[in-house]
């Protein structure tokens, strides 16, 4: 077993191997632009690029025609918002999303409001869900765009996604879901879920970073966007820039190998992170799984160790990567909004750890962990205040502490 | 963010980690900062009353290793100082003894505040 572990992979992923060695000849032989339509250089990359997108529409059961290629999923994101508010003014300025996105779709939107859209954030139950009879009753007739991310990537629950598209859909709204943790992890199928633009990026599936897409329906509705980015009209006008021709060859290669080995790999992961969430669980009191106890991705777990702040629990895990929602792990010192969502409290959002698991994690790196979480945890409570009072029956509630830090 | 030695050292051998009687008249306790925080301090100094000098410290703190770290090093600094000595230590020579960046010097104030807190307690039983 290789020290450090990486056992953060919803923050990214490594390329897999077979996706480099797809990649590699065009860095160098086949280097062409694949916008240069009159010899064989651009003709060779624009293969290449045309491979890719068949294999990522594969993937999600689009058509390739509904690829869009961008830099990531951010910008994917950017666009599918700004896009759809600019294209869809004249119907309404009205826009529907959930406080427990991620910051690329959460701050587009404080954007769009500046730019006086109205946006409604809803709120998210326990488990990070939304209410779906709220979502009905916030569509108005001046609403263009329902946006709620499929699988969240604190605490990976999945949303309702099937159902939120149908009741948007009864309304002649437009849903956009941010899929970057679902896609390659859980089976995902456009058509079924009946949704309009979809956000993925390569680097969350084992590609390269600086590639994603954007997918936009073409047809039932066909959904049109205003660019974001002003050039020579690359990707049917949505999104001008030369292509990541390497990247976007191995974003291709990476859905391809996640469509063929997806049943194995989430059985596998789904009985190592269980594997992992029991043995917390029955060596550990006082642990507690943040997000929904089935409805999430296979590969997620996240958990509060009561009395024990995340980032000294980090500095304990010195040889593996995990991170945590604690304050003192984000530049503001404010705990993860995802966690304070779900109504965590402030408290045990301090003391959450996510653990991403992934591809390239073993069995023998899963019992690695476990042991060296457990062995810190109670060496920290050994040193914690809280645990001591807790330990006298002491409610913690109840405790006027003096000071805010 | 990278640790420094002395914080990574601090973190993985805590200097006077325990607990003492609470309720001993010659024991200070200083509890500051608050769970939803992410910081809890608690300081415990015991006091010889003849000659006010502090003869042991022991410290438990639920918060980051640069939290852990500074109130590991104020039990050291107290030990063998008078309480009017241990009132003059100031946050500034935690940050600098730990090589503390500008996002952790709330803790070195809590540290601070942790002396002066265990101090008002022990003389607040002498009154």
């Amino acid at each position: 077993m290789k020290l450090p572990i990486f056992m953060d992979n919803h923050s990214t992923t490594p390329v897999d191997p077979r996706v480099l060695e797809e990649m590699l000849p065009y860095f160098t032989e086949d280097f062409g632009n694949a916008a240069s339509r009159n010899h064989a250089f651009g003709w060779k990359a624009e293969e290449g690029v045309e491979k890719g997108r068949s294999r990522i529409a594969s993937l999600i059961h689009a058509d390739p025609k509904e690829i869009v290629f961008t830099s990531g999923a951010t910008e994917s994101n950017n666009l599918a918002l700004k896009g759809v508010a600019e294209m869809y003014a004249e119907k309404g300025d009205h826009i529907i999303t959930c406080v427990t996105e991620h910051k690329a779709v959460l701050d587009t939107c404080k954007r769009l409001e500046k730019l006086g859209k109205r946006v409604t954030y809803l709120p998210v139950d326990q488990y990070g869900q939304i209410d779906l009879d709220e979502l009905r009753k916030s569509i108005t007739d001046k609403t263009v765009l329902v946006s709620i991310m499929y699988a969240n990537n604190e605490v990976g629950t999945l949303q309702k996604i099937k159902e939120i598209a149908k009741i948007a859909k009864e309304k002649g709204v437009l849903v956009h879901t941010d899929a970057v943790q679902a896609v390659g992890k859980i089976p995902v199928d456009v058509n079924d879920l009946n949704v309009d633009l979809m956000s993925l990026t390569a680097h969350k599936l084992y590609g390269p970073k600086g590639v994603g897409a954007l997918y936009v329906r073409k047809k039932g509705p066909r959904v049109r966007l205003v660019a974001q980015m002003d050039g020579g009209g690359h990707e049917r006008g949505m999104r001008s820039g030369t292509l990541n021709v390497p990247g976007i060859v191995g974003f291709g290669k990476a859905c391809e190998i996640a469509g063929e080995i997806m049943p194995e790999e989430m059985s596998r992961l789904t009985g190592l992170r269980d594997q992992l969430r029991h043995a917390i669980e029955s060596n550990l009191e006082e642990v507690f799984l943040n997000g929904h106890p089935t409805e999430r991705l296979p590969n997620n777990l996240n958990i509060s160790f009561a009395y024990v702040e995340g980032e000294s629990l980090l500095m304990g895990l010195d040889d593996i990567a995990v991170s945590s929602g604690s304050a003192c792990t984000s530049a503001t010192l404010e705990p993860s909004y995802v966690l304070k969502a779900l109504g965590v409290g402030e408290d045990l959002a301090h003391t959450s750890i996510r653990f991403g698991l992934g591809r390239f994690n073993t069995k023998e790196e899963v019992d690695y962990v476990i042991q060296k979480v457990i062995n810190n945890v109670n060496r920290l409570r050994e040193m914690s205040p809280l645990y001591e009072m807790a330990k006298e029956g002491i409610d913690l509630k109840s405790v006027s502490w003096g000071r805010e830090s | 963010m990278a640790y420094t030695d002395k914080v990574v050292d601090h973190y993985k051998n805590p200097r006077n980690v325990g607990s003492m009687d609470k309720s001993d008249p010659t024991v200070g306790t200083g509890i500051v900062g608050a769970p939803e925080c992410g910081d809890v301090m608690k300081l415990q100094i015991r006091i010889n009353d003849q000659s006010g000098v502090i003869e042991d410290a022991k410290f438990k703190t639920f918060g980051c290793g640069s939290a852990i770290a500074s109130s590991s090093l104020v039990t050291e600094w107290v030990k063998g100082k008078t309480v009017d000595e241990a009132l003059k230590i100031k946050n500034t020579e935690i940050v600098e003894e730990l090589n503390l960046p500008p996002i952790k010097i709330h803790c070195s104030v809590l540290a601070e505040d942790a002396i002066k807190a265990a101090i008002a307690d022990y003389k607040k039983k002498k009154d």
